[in-house]
C-alpha cells in the first residue's frame, strides 16, 4: 500500500511539473501583458514595472525562478490585484467553489444512489425505464443549458429563488447553482449504481442471504450496497474534474465569487501568476482526488492488488 | 446454384444496430439535422448575419420569422441552422484530428511494445490527469479564438482515450496468426500496422468516434459560452445559448430553441454511440 502511494506520488511530480511548464510558456507566448491598460504607460515606467517583477530577464531565467518559488510554496503576487498574493486569492475564493462542489456531490450521491438502487430493484419496470431515461437525457443536457433555463423558470418567472449572487452562501442562493452542478452527476451516479447493484444482486452471497430469509432492507444495507457502490469510489476523481469544469460556467452565470470565475478573467487579463497558481492548484486537486479514490478502492475491496 | 450468402461480423453488427430502436431514431433525427443545417440556410429568405433594426426581438411565428429574431433583428431560425452547421463541423473535424493522432499513437505504442510503449503510454497517463479544459481555455485566450485553433485544441485533448483503446486492441491483435503470416511474408512494421492492424481495430474505434463527436460539440459550446469559442457574427450552438441566456428575460425563444437543438443533437449521437457499442461489441451488453 505504502509503495503504491509513493509510486503514485512519484508520477504526480512530473505531471505537476508539466502543468507548471505548459502554463508558464503558454501564458508568456500570449500577446499583450498584464500591464496593458487604457492609459498607455510611458516606456520608462513600464520598464520599471517589468524590472520590479523580474520580467526584464531572459524567459528561461524567469522560469527557473518561478519553479524555485513554487517549490518553496510561493506563488507570487497577483499582477492585477495589487495588494493580493496568489495564495490569498486561492484562500479567499476556493471555499466558495468547495462549498458549491461539495454540496453538489453530496446531493448527487444521495439522489443518484437512491435512484440507482430503486431502478435496480425494479429492473425493467416502469421506474427503471424512467430513471434510466432521465439518466440518458441528463448527461446530454450541459450545465450551460440547465443553468439559464432554471434561472428563467425559478428566478425570473416564478421569482421563488434569487437569480444569482452569493449572499454569504445563503441556502436560497445555493439551491439553483448546486442543482445545476449536481444534475449531470446524478445521471452518471444513478447509472453506475444501477449497473453495480444489478451485478451484485445476481451474485451468490446475496442469493444465500435471501435464502436465509433476511429482509430486503437488511440485504441491501448489510450486504449489497457496499459492493454495488464500489464503482462510485473510482468515479471520485472524474467527478471532481467535472465539477471544476462545471463551476466555471455556474459561477459565471450565477455571479458567484468562486475560483472558476477568476480563472477566465485572469487569463484574459494576462494575470500570469494567478492563472499559473490556479492551474497548479486545480491539477493538484484532481491528482489528489484520483489518488484518494484509488486508495479508498483498495481499502474497501481487498481483492484489488495495487501494483 | 447459388451459395448461401455468408454473414460477416459487420453484417451481424448492422442487423443488431437496426434492431435498436433508440439508435435508429437517433440516426434518422441526426440525418434530418444534418440535412437542414446543410440546406436550410440557403432556403430561408434571411442571411444569418443580416441585421434588421425594425424587427428586433420578434417572437416566434411573427413577421415571417419562424423562431423569432434576436436583439439585432437577425432571424433566429437561420442562425440556429448555421450554428448547428458550425457545431457539427467542429465536432466532426476535431474528432478526425483526435482519431488520427490517437490511432497513430496507440497503434505505434501497442505494436512496437517494450520501452517505446512504456514511454508513450506513460505520457498519455500524465496528460490524462491534467485538467485539460483549463489548458484549452488558456490556449484560446493566448492565441485568440480562431476556428482552426478550436479544432486543434479540442482534437488534441480528445485523442488520449482513443490512443488507449487502440493500443489495447493492437496488443491483442499482434498476437494473432494473421499478423505472424504477414510478417513471415516479409511485410515491414509500417505496412503491417497500416494494412493489417488498423483495419481490424475499426470496431471499437467507430464506437468511440461516435461518442467523441458529442463530447467535442459540448466542449466547443462550453468554450463559446465562456466567450472563447466561435466569434460573432458567426454562430455555434454554444454562442447562441450564451447570448440567449443574456437576453432570456426579454426573449425566451433565444434561449429555448438553441438549447433544445443542442440537447437533441447530443442525444442523437449518444443513442447512436450506445447502439453501435451494443451492436459491435455484444459482450458488453
Amino acid at each position: 500500500m505504502l509503495r503504491f502511494i509513493s509510486r503514485r506520488l512519484l508520477v504526480a511530480i512530473p505531471t505537476l511539473f508539466l502543468v507548471v511548464t505548459l502554463a508558464f510558456f503558454m501564458m508568456r507566448a500570449a500577446p499583450g501583458s498584464p500591464f496593458d491598460s487604457d492609459r498607455k504607460l510611458s516606456p520608462e515606467i513600464e520598464k520599471n514595472i517589468m524590472a520590479h517583477y523580474g520580467m526584464d530577464r531572459p524567459l528561461i531565467e524567469q522560469y527557473q525562478t518561478y519553479v524555485g518559488n513554487v517549490l518553496r510554496g510561493d506563488f507570487g503576487p497577483s499582477l492585477k490585484y495589487k495588494d493580493k498574493t496568489v495564495l490569498q486569492i486561492l484562500k479567499e475564493n476556493f471555499p466558495v467553489s468547495l462549498r458549491l462542489g461539495g454540496s453538489a456531490i453530496l446531493l448527487a450521491m444521495a439522489v443518484g444512489i437512491s435512484l440507482g438502487v430503486m431502478a435496480a430493484l425494479r429492473r425493467n419496470g416502469l421506474l427503471d425505464y424512467g430513471v434510466m431515461g432521465v439518466a440518458i437525457v441528463g448527461v446530454c443536457i450541459p450545465t450551460f443549458v440547465t443553468a439559464p433555463l432554471l434561472v428563467l423558470v425559478f428566478g425570473s418567472t416564478l421569482q421563488w429563488l434569487p437569480n444569482g449572487g452569493w449572499n454569504g452562501g445563503a441556502l436560497a442562493n445555493m439551491i439553483l447553482p448546486v442543482t445545476v452542478l449536481a444534475l449531470p452527476q446524478v445521471a452518471i451516479i444513478s447509472r453506475l449504481t444501477r449497473a453495480g447493484m444489478i451485478e451484485v444482486l445476481g451474485s451468490n452471497y446475496i442469493r444465500t442471504a435471501r435464502a436465509r430469509g433476511l429482509p430486503l432492507h437488511r440485504i441491501l444495507t448489510g450486504h449489497a450496497l457496499q459492493a454495488a457502490l464500489m464503482p462510485l469510489v473510482s468515479y471520485l476523481g472524474p467527478a471532481a474534474a467535472g465539477l471544476l469544469t462545471g463551476s466555471l460556467v455556474v459561477e459565471k452565470i450565477f455571479n458567484l465569487p468562486g475560483l472558476g470565475k477568476f480563472f477566465v478573467i485572469s487569463a484574459l487579463q494576462r494575470d500570469y501568476t494567478v492563472v499559473m497558481g490556479m492551474l497548479i492548484f486545480y491539477a493538484g486537486l484532481v491528482l489528489a482526488l484520483n489518488l484518494l479514490g484509488d486508495i479508498l478502492y483498495a481499502l474497501l475491496d481487498p481483492r484489488v492488488r495495487l501494483s | 446454384m447459388t451459395a448461401s450468402p455468408g454473414r460477416s461480423l459487420w453484417d451481424d453488427a448492422r442487423r443488431r444496430l437496426m434492431g435498436n430502436r433508440a439508435a435508429v431514431l437517433g440516426m434518422i433525427l441526426l440525418g434530418g439535422l444534418v440535412l437542414v443545417s446543410a440546406l436550410g440556410p440557403a432556403l430561408v429568405p434571411y442571411a444569418y448575419d443580416a441585421v434588421n433594426k425594425t424587427d428586433v426581438w420578434v417572437p416566434p411565428l411573427v413577421h415571417g420569422h419562424v423562431l423569432g429574431t434576436d436583439a439585432l433583428g437577425r432571424d433566429l431560425f437561420v442562425r440556429l441552422l448555421m450554428g448547428l452547421r458550425v457545431s457539427l463541423a467542429i465536432g466532426l473535424v476535431a474528432t478526425l484530428v483526435s482519431l488520427v493522432i490517437g490511432v497513430a499513437w496507440g497503434a505505434t505504442a501497442g505494436f512496437l511494445g517494450g520501452v517505446v510503449d512504456e514511454v508513450m503510454m506513460r505520457l498519455v497517463d500524465v496528460l490524462y490527469t491534467l485538467p485539460f479544459i483549463f489548458f484549452v481555455i488558456l490556449l484560446m485566450v493566448t492565441f485568440g479564438s480562431n476556428i482552426l485553433l478550436i479544432f486543434v485544441a479540442i482534437g488534441a485533448v480528445e485523442w488520449l482515450t482513443m490512443s488507449r483503446i487502440v493500443r489495447g486492441q493492437t496488443l491483442s491483435l499482434k498476437q494473432k496468426e494473421f499478423i505472424e503470416a504477414a510478417r513471415a511474408a516479409g511485410l515491414g512494421p509500417g505496412a503491417i500496422v497500416l494494412g493489417h492492424i488498423i483495419p481490424n481495430l475499426l470496431g471499437p474505434v467507430v464506437v468511440y468516434v461516435t461518442l467523441t463527436i458529442p463530447a467535442v460539440i459540448l466542449a466547443e459550446s462550453f468554450l463559446s459560452f465562456l466567450g472563447l469559442g466561435v466569434q460573432p457574427p458567426m454562430a455555434s450552438l454554444g454562442t447562441l445559448i450564451a447570448s440567449g441566456a443574456q437576453d432570456m428575460e426579454m426573449a425566451w425563444w433565444l434561449l429555448v430553441f438553441p438549447s433544445a437543438t443542442m440537447v437533441l443533437t447530443l442525444m442523437c449521437f449518444n443513442f447512436i454511440g450506445d447502439g453501435l457499442r451494443d451492436a459491435i461489441d455484444p459482450k458488453d451488453r
